[in-house]
């Protein structure tokens, strides 16, 4: 069913030029290697064996970039890009120090398989934790340095000058006393022989000349073209396509299946079934359908008789879990996690105390691309062909499956039709693996439906927390008392690190929580289901925020003070929040007069090294339908790279926070997840966008915080907080959808 | 079941049930991957191509109800990304992961050809398709810049004030 493919590497490169404004970049496609023959020849896929440039392909400076005889530069991202703009902002920071010319910087993903044989020369392959440029900055500004620094040398030996009587921009040596340049082209072979007796030092923020700027994204033209390929997307000669379905409960198993019932379906190849396990996590028992189309299999999947034993978990129900949730914070200790001072004497002594509850349901990824891997298993030698965010650990798992060593491995990974923590940990490289290895080598693209994507989650946790302040003379808190129970990621993920029964993500943003408070006590009761949960964007977070947040306009509304005013009490020790908090109530004009039902709402935080404060301006009808009408977001993260990007994140960040907030919940029903599909999980969409601006507030200094969560947490408890200013009904779950918000 | 189908322009023969998608004959059998697979019931609009200039989500749209029609693809909106509504994409920088954003440029392009001048509540109404990373702000944006790319670009408007 394969027909020729349209779009050859040279066509593709075209577009992206016409398209771009001049910008190339040199993604790599792996349909390229249908087209073109072996990938190795062309040295086009990112992730196969590294072997050095072949003559007239350039020289490799560092192992971070490739300069070409036409000065081309070709850079290395080691982070995936999945709409978080590291193709972009990656190569601006080795660009900054090279001083070439960026309108000839093609990106290109580093190998996970050279890293691993090379001693981690690409040291952080996994892309999370908004750590691209918070993590990789310093060392990617060095390999642009070192690289300028060996071709300035080659310049001067060439003219038996002083390196320091030469300089380096646009990507020309130039000794300026006698007139004479090399490009780096001519330099970059004899630039990657030399020892330098001291590395350069980096650039400081005030040096760069092209950090800091609002650069396009340079995998646009890509992307208004269908032209960037997706994990999806890839085809290779005389492939199998295939889709699966593991178990409809964590714990289910395959008792029986009938593929006689399917056998002669049109196009239908044939049935693998995964042994799996019953933990949840890695491999579960299933079966995949391998077909000639995507859409025969899907079919025929549908029409395989399929016997299930439903296991263990059939009793699980999130009404329940929520019942004991209340339970076990109403009754038990837990594990300390702060205890400052003597929080629950006063507590107890106090005369006037703020308490509440709050929780918030499971979510899922939900990226727009489901789940999905193409493998090909060659004798000792393995294949895997996907977006992914952890492309060291694909290889590794892949490694695994196949019974091959890790070194055998190659991971080409692709663009990520988006990601948000659940692209590249789940089973889905295992599962394409274990079918793959049952075709004699041919090729299989694995692609999951929305409801297998949904059903084989591993989900954002499910917290509830209670909170309790102590008020004192002028209504400020003098004891705080805060237990949270919790899932737990690294019980899932590390179980040893959580030996002390304290998980720091499930308590992230409490345990650390900005405001001074004299007595604090915070404890930790761990609580797993069945189900998985995992890294969901911003983690931890993004329901902690939520819950704190939301809690502090409750104690600061008990005395009627301004929950701006209240904070400004309670930070006083902390300028640069209070300088982000200060510069969203000026851009927001905090307190401005609004109409009946429509109010402001304001929360703070400070993640990923960055701090935002929201204001959201939100209105409700009389009859409780909600508009969530503007978001004002100030931020310090530092320094930027790419300011425009940070915008892009910020909306981004507001989207996926409100789709949560408003609508999204993963609910278990007899150990079952309810929600298949965006009818039943809804996303936002256009009209329910509010206005997003983004304010800069940055200190500068050493600071470089991380963008691609951030500006999340705040959002849901500045709508909650503008709700219960603009209706008097507060908000402590999440869906806000469940509650009536109608007023009169 | 052998047909043929009018696809960017190019008559293609396929073999293959009448009822497939239409998704999946321009992903797996034509092997035009622009188009994208995201929820399988006509919610998101990541499948969105255009039949006759209509918008129409492909997921859900059987191949032997499309033949004798005009199909159109991102691929074959322009040959060169020249379309405004591609080229008002790009400068409004609208992707982020860029999965959805085929379907969306799509269903703008099929909506600008009906509505050439749309208020915020036109685009509010009628671009429904999903996009995860959130876009919509800037997906707004070039609807609007689309539309003044395409009156600069019109014979009617030559010689006339440059909108742009």
């Amino acid at each position: 069913m394969i027909l020729n493919r349209e779009i050859t590497r040279r066509k593709f490169i075209r577009t992206a030029v016409a398209g771009g404004g001049g910008m190339l970049l040199g993604f790599y496609l792996p349909v390229a290697q249908a087209v073109t023959g072996s990938a190795d020849q062309q040295g086009l896929i990112a992730g196969n064996p590294w072997t050095p440039p072949t003559d007239g392909a350039g020289a490799e400076v560092n192992a971070w970039l490739l300069i070409a005889p036409d000065d081309t530069v070709t850079i290395r991202v080691a982070q995936s890009e999945m709409g978080e703009g590291v193709f972009t902002s990656m190569p601006m920071i080795v660009a900054e120090e090279l001083q070439c010319d960026w309108s000839k910087v093609k990106a290109e993903y580093a190998s996970a398989n050279r890293s691993l044989q090379q001693d981690g020369v690409y040291k952080r392959m996994a892309t999370n934790g908004s750590g691209a440029v918070r993590l990789s900055r310093a060392y990617l500004q060095q390999a642009g340095a070192s690289a300028r620094e060996r071709l300035i040398q080659a310049a001067a030996n060439e003219w038996n000058v002083s390196a320091s009587t030469c300089t380096a921009k646009g990507s020309v040596v130039t000794h300026a006393a006698s007139g004479r340049t090399l490009g780096y082209g001519e330099l970059a072979t004899a630039a990657a022989d030399i020892q330098l007796t001291e590395e350069p030092a980096i650039k400081k923020p005030d040096q760069f000349t092209l950090m800091g700027k609002p650069l396009a994204r340079l995998d646009t033209p890509l992307k208004v073209n269908g032209s960037a390929i997706f994990g999806a997307d890839v085809r290779l000669p005389d492939m199998l396509f295939a889709t699966s379905r593991t178990s409809p409960i964590v714990g289910a198993r395959v008792k029986s299946y009938d593929f006689d019932a399917i056998r002669h379906r049109p196009g239908v190849h044939s049935v693998v079934e995964f042994q799996g396990n019953d933990s949840g996590i890695g491999l579960r028992s299933g079966v995949a359908v391998v077909a000639d189309t995507w859409w025969r299999a899907k079919t025929a999947l549908e029409l395989l008789p399929i016997e299930w034993d439903y296991g263990p978990n059939t009793h699980i129900n999130s009404k329940d879990v929520a019942a004991k949730d209340i339970e076990v914070l109403n009754q038990k200790t837990g594990a300390v996690v702060v205890d400052e001072g003597a929080a629950l004497d006063i507590m107890n002594d106090a005369t006037q105390v703020v308490e509440a509850v709050y929780t918030a349901p499971h979510q899922a990824h939900a990226t727009m691309e489901p789940l999905g891997c193409t493998a090909q298993v060659r004798d000792n030698q393995v294949d895997i062909w996907m977006g992914t965010q952890g492309p060291e650990g694909a290889l590794q798992e892949a490694a695994r499956q196949a019974g091959v060593a890790p070194e055998n491995v190659n991971v080409h990974n692709c663009f990520l039709g988006g990601g948000f923590g659940g692209r590249g940990a789940r089973s889905e490289v295992a599962q394409a693996v274990e079918i793959a290895k049952s075709l004699g080598g041919r090729p299989v693209n694995l692609l999951w439906t929305r409801e297998e994507d949904m059903n084989n989650d591993y989900y954002n946790p499910n917290p509830m927390a209670k909170f309790q302040a102590a008020l004192g003379p002028g209504g400020m808190p003098v004891a705080w008392f805060n237990r949270v129970t919790s899932d737990s990621i690294f019980y899932w993920l590390r179980p040893g690190m959580t030996g002390n029964g304290i998980d720091r993500i499930a308590v992230g943003g409490l345990a650390d929580m900005p405001y001074q408070i004299p007595n604090k006590r915070l404890e930790f009761i761990m609580r797993n289901k069945h189900v998985p949960v995992f890294f969901w964007r911003a983690p931890g977070v993004n329901h902690n925020i939520f819950m704190l947040e939301s809690f502090m306009d409750e104690v600061a509304l008990a005395n009627e003070a301004d929950p701006i005013e209240f904070r400004r009490a309670l930070l006083s020790d902390s300028p640069q929040l209070l300088n982000v908090l200060n510069k969203v109530v000026e851009k927001a004009d905090w307190g401005k007069s609004l109409q009946e039902g429509t109010a402001q709402g304001f929360a703070l935080s400070d993640s990923f090294g960055t701090i935002v404060a929201e204001i959201a301006q939100v209105s409700v009808s009389k009859r409780g339908e909600v508009t969530v009408e503007k978001i004002d977001c100030a931020l310090d993260c530092g320094n930027t790279v790419n300011p425009l990007i940070i915008e892009h994140q910020v909306e981004s960040n507001i989207a996926f926070a409100l789709s949560a907030a408003l609508y999204g919940e993963i609910t278990l029903k007899e150990g079952r997840v309810e929600q298949s599909n965006f009818d039943n999980y809804p996303l936002l969409g256009m009209a329910e966008m509010p206005e997003v601006k983004t304010h800069f507030a940055l200190s500068g200094g050493s600071k470089w915080g991380g963008i691609g969560e951030a500006a999340l947490p705040t959002c849901a408890p500045a709508v909650a907080n503008a709700i219960f200013r603009a209706t008097g009904k507060r908000i402590r779950s999440i869906p806000f959808k469940h509650y009536d918000l109608s007023w009169s | 079941m052998a047909f043929k189908l009018n696809i960017n322009g190019q008559s293609h023969s396929v073999d293959i049930e009448p009822e497939t998608p239409l998704l999946w004959v321009l992903r797996d059998t034509v092997g035009l991957t622009g188009t994208k697979y995201a929820c399988g019931i006509a919610e998101c609009g990541a499948c969105t191509v255009q039949v006759n200039g209509q918008a129409v989500r492909s997921c859900v749209t059987p191949a032997s109800s499309v033949i004798g029609k005009e199909i159109t693809t991102i691929e074959g909106l322009s040959e060169d990304s020249s379309h405004p509504v591609q080229v008002a994409w790009m400068e409004a920088d609208v992707p982020q992961c860029g999965y959805c954003q085929s379907g969306q440029i799509m269903a703008a392009a099929a909506f600008l050809d009906r509505n050439p001048n749309p208020s915020d509540a036109d685009i509010d109404r009628e671009m429904t398709n999903l996009c995860r990373c959130g876009t919509y702000v800037r997906i707004r944006q070039a609807i609007h810049r689309a539309t003044e790319i395409s009156v600069a670009g019109s014979p009617q408007a030559s010689g006339g004030e440059d909108v742009a």
